[in-house]
């Protein structure tokens, strides 16, 4: 199993009636509910908390990437990692990841992932989702029939780019480059392992099967709903013949843990409910822009999770613990259900949703040490007869720089050589 | 409505036919050939009528090779060609006048006669066009139509988001439909028009209705800048549907500018 820590990095301080005055929480967020000297603490803190978990035994810690969101302040999920790098020695770094359809070339990503990888020593697990239409369509304009084709050729260039040795010319529709030849090149060949989060379209699947690419369900919506999808997702690999390894899929969960049920619902239920009720109140118009999603994809059925039909009620602590969007309660229960979660699902690795909404740093703190001691450890040996599959994680070297290595000051005249 | 089929450089394409006499091709906007019924019975009635549908409209063949502007504008002189149509009436609506402006500036010497009916292609900072992507169906009508209850009505009738199967052919259609648009017209329905404008040499009628509040009328004004010797009829009590709300009035303000010119 290998988990990974995770905070989506939630704008804590939206209004009580932010619902009521505002249409969304992403796109046309009123810029005013931003204020960049509390952002100072809030980034400060949240970077702070994915170094802790670090310090925890968590196998990674993970940054991902929006654009003009509430719940979401990582849009650049690269810069939030590169601090990490410096700051960490052993965790990996998971960003799940950057949208290479956005950038311009995506050569950029190729580079600033190969730079992250040779910082850390081969610590990345790098991740290229599409983005959800919000990101991609509404904030960052691409024509939403064209996202697909756009994003396929990003991933051929960065893949050549990597594979690649000697310079070459890429001729493709959106990218025109006469000299490839990226400097500096990832530690991990010949690229790290990558992670795809998708939102359960058939082409997503098979274009991780086709590349040996790990499939992400990141859903906001737990474990109980994700099962006829992921259900989905394993038939296709059983389809196209490919072996069942649980770490060719992850899946991300909220997790809470107390001392008992009853204390993790009174320490965490605002938390919880700030980000179910006020961080995903999305404008159902910006959900799915007309061509992103592909007609086979609606066909199936597969809709933005943004958009319930229903809306998103307002939902309460039981709501979300008995529908499965969150996993809560002492550690026994959280124990039972993310065992029920993993196997279920058939999954080797979880993002674990341990910050959740406006929650303070001292209840995330003991909410995620809870996990690390009591849950974690007890979880650690399913799919033990996988354990050898290390086709979806990075490989850093054994050696690796440290950090503030420098010699002491009253060395450095004789290390460089000065006469005494 | 019934449509044939013909054979395009790239895709099968669906297409209206009706009346005979002078041909006049109509292109339809974004929101397809639904609403034009009527439009296209009474122009069948003096002219002989083409209304090709776009790859992915009503039940036509999407077409993954169109991207761009310049692709959507050969592709409305591959379906002329294709019809074997000489020297067409070129008639196009909102995203349909977009793509009927583009040809005939690429094309000038084959067109002599251009009817743009609310067209978009342009931009003014000062106006912008509102998001139709990100518009839920019960916001359109407001846009649509100068009266909103019986626009709805047309527009949204027989929409029933509460029924999945329903819900699901409706998300399909118009992933089809308005995914084509959006090639052109997302996320600023823009693609440089302004600055080919000037090679349009056919006589040119711009129509709008006065209450449009999806293509403001302030951009007929911006058209009639960039073409100079374009004539503008300005239509009361109709909305951005203006050849549904007022057919009578489009089809007369055709008539009476073109029956001038045949005579001079």
């Amino acid at each position: 199993m290998k988990f990974t820590w995770f905070n989506l990095m939630p704008w804590p301080y939206l209004p009580d009636d932010f619902r009521e005055k505002h249409r969304s929480v992403w796109v046309d967020i009123d810029s005013k509910l931003f204020d960049p000297v509390k952002s100072h603490e809030v980034y400060n803190t949240y970077l702070d908390l994915l170094e802790y978990a670090a310090t925890l035994g968590f196998d990674a810690i993970g940054a991902n990437e929006h654009h003009q969101n509430g719940y979401g302040l990582m849009p650049s999920p690269n810069l939030i990692a590169a601090a990490l790098a410096r700051r960490t020695e052993d965790v990996a770094l998971l960003v799940l990841g950057a949208s290479i359809a956005l950038y311009n070339p995506p050569l950029r990503v190729a580079e600033e992932f190969a730079m992250l990888d040779c910082i850390t020593g081969g610590r990345l697990v790098a991740g290229f989702p599409v983005g959800t239409s919000m990101d991609t369509n509404f904030c960052y304009g691409t024509i939403p029939a064209l996202t697909r084709e756009k994003y396929r050729e990003a991933h051929e260039l960065i893949m050549r780019a990597w594979h690649e040795r000697e310079p070459f010319a890429f001729n493709g529709r959106y990218n025109k480059l006469r000299y490839v030849n990226i400097w500096p090149r990832p530690i991990q060949q010949p690229h790290p392992p990558i992670h795809i989060p998708g939102g359960g379209s058939i082409e997503t699947w098979d274009f991780c099967l086709d590349n040996t690419y790990s499939y992400s369900y990141l859903s906001f919506t737990g474990y109980l709903r994700a099962k006829t999808l992921m259900e989905g997702y394993w038939e296709r690999v059983a389809q196209r013949k490919a072996d069942a390894s649980p770490f060719r899929a992850g899946f991300a969960q909220t997790i809470c843990v107390a001392d008992t049920d009853e204390e993790a619902e009174r320490l965490y239920s605002p938390h919880v409910n700030y980000f179910y009720n006020r961080c995903l109140h999305v404008y159902p118009g910006f959900a799915d822009a007309p061509g992103y999603r592909t007609i086979k994809t609606i066909q199936k059925g597969v809709l933005s999770q943004y958009a319930p039909l229903a809306g998103f009620a307002n939902l309460t602590w039981k709501d979300l613990v008995e529908g499965g969007h969150i996993i809560a309660g002492s550690p026994e229960t959280v124990r039972q259900r993310m065992e029920d979660m993993i196997k279920g699902l058939h999954v080797g690795n979880v993002f674990c949703l341990l910050h959740v909404g406006d929650m303070p740093k001292e209840k995330c703190m003991y909410s995620t040490k809870l996990f690390a001691d009591k849950v974690m450890p007890k979880l650690r040996g399913i799919f033990s007869e996988y354990a050898d599959d290390n086709r979806f994680w990075c490989k850093p070297l054994a050696k690796r720089a440290r950090p503030g290595s420098l010699p002491a000051q009253l060395e450095i005249r004789e290390l460089a050589g000065k006469e005494a | 409505m019934d449509f044939k089929t013909i054979q395009t450089a790239r895709v099968p394409v669906r297409y209206f036919e009706a009346g005979s006499g002078r041909p006049l091709v109509f292109l339809h906007g974004a929101g397809g050939l639904d609403l034009d019924q009527n439009f296209l019975n009474a122009l069948a009635r003096k002219f002989h009528v083409y209304a090709p549908l776009l790859p992915g409209y009503g039940d036509s063949e999407e077409c993954a090779e169109l991207r761009d502007m310049l692709d959507f504008t050969l592709h409305g002189w591959d379906i002329i060609d294709a019809l074997g149509v000489r020297d067409p009436i070129l008639v196009g609506h909102s995203m349909g006048g977009m793509i009927a402006a583009e040809m005939a500036a690429v094309s000038p010497h084959d067109v002599s006669r251009l009817v743009l009916i609310a067209p978009a292609g342009l931009w003014l900072d000062e106006h912008p066009i509102p998001d139709l992507f990100s518009a839920m169906p019960f916001e359109l009508p407001h846009y649509l139509f100068h009266d909103e209850a019986a626009g709805a009505k047309a527009f949204t009738g027989n929409i029933d988001l509460t029924d999945p199967a329903f819900l699901q052919a409706f998300l399909v259609r118009n992933a089809r439909q308005l995914g084509a648009a959006g090639k052109i017209l997302f996320p600023i329905p823009e693609r440089g028009l302004r600055e080919r404008l000037y090679r349009i040499k056919a006589r040119t009628l711009l129509i709008w209705g006065q209450s449009d509040r999806l293509v403001p009328p302030v951009y007929a004004q911006a058209f009639q800048r960039a073409l100079p010797h374009a004539e503008l009829v300005l239509i009361k009590e109709a909305g951005h549907m203006v050849a549904f709300e007022k057919t009578a009035d489009v089809i007369g303000a055709i008539d009476r500018v073109f029956d001038e010119q045949y005579v001079a």
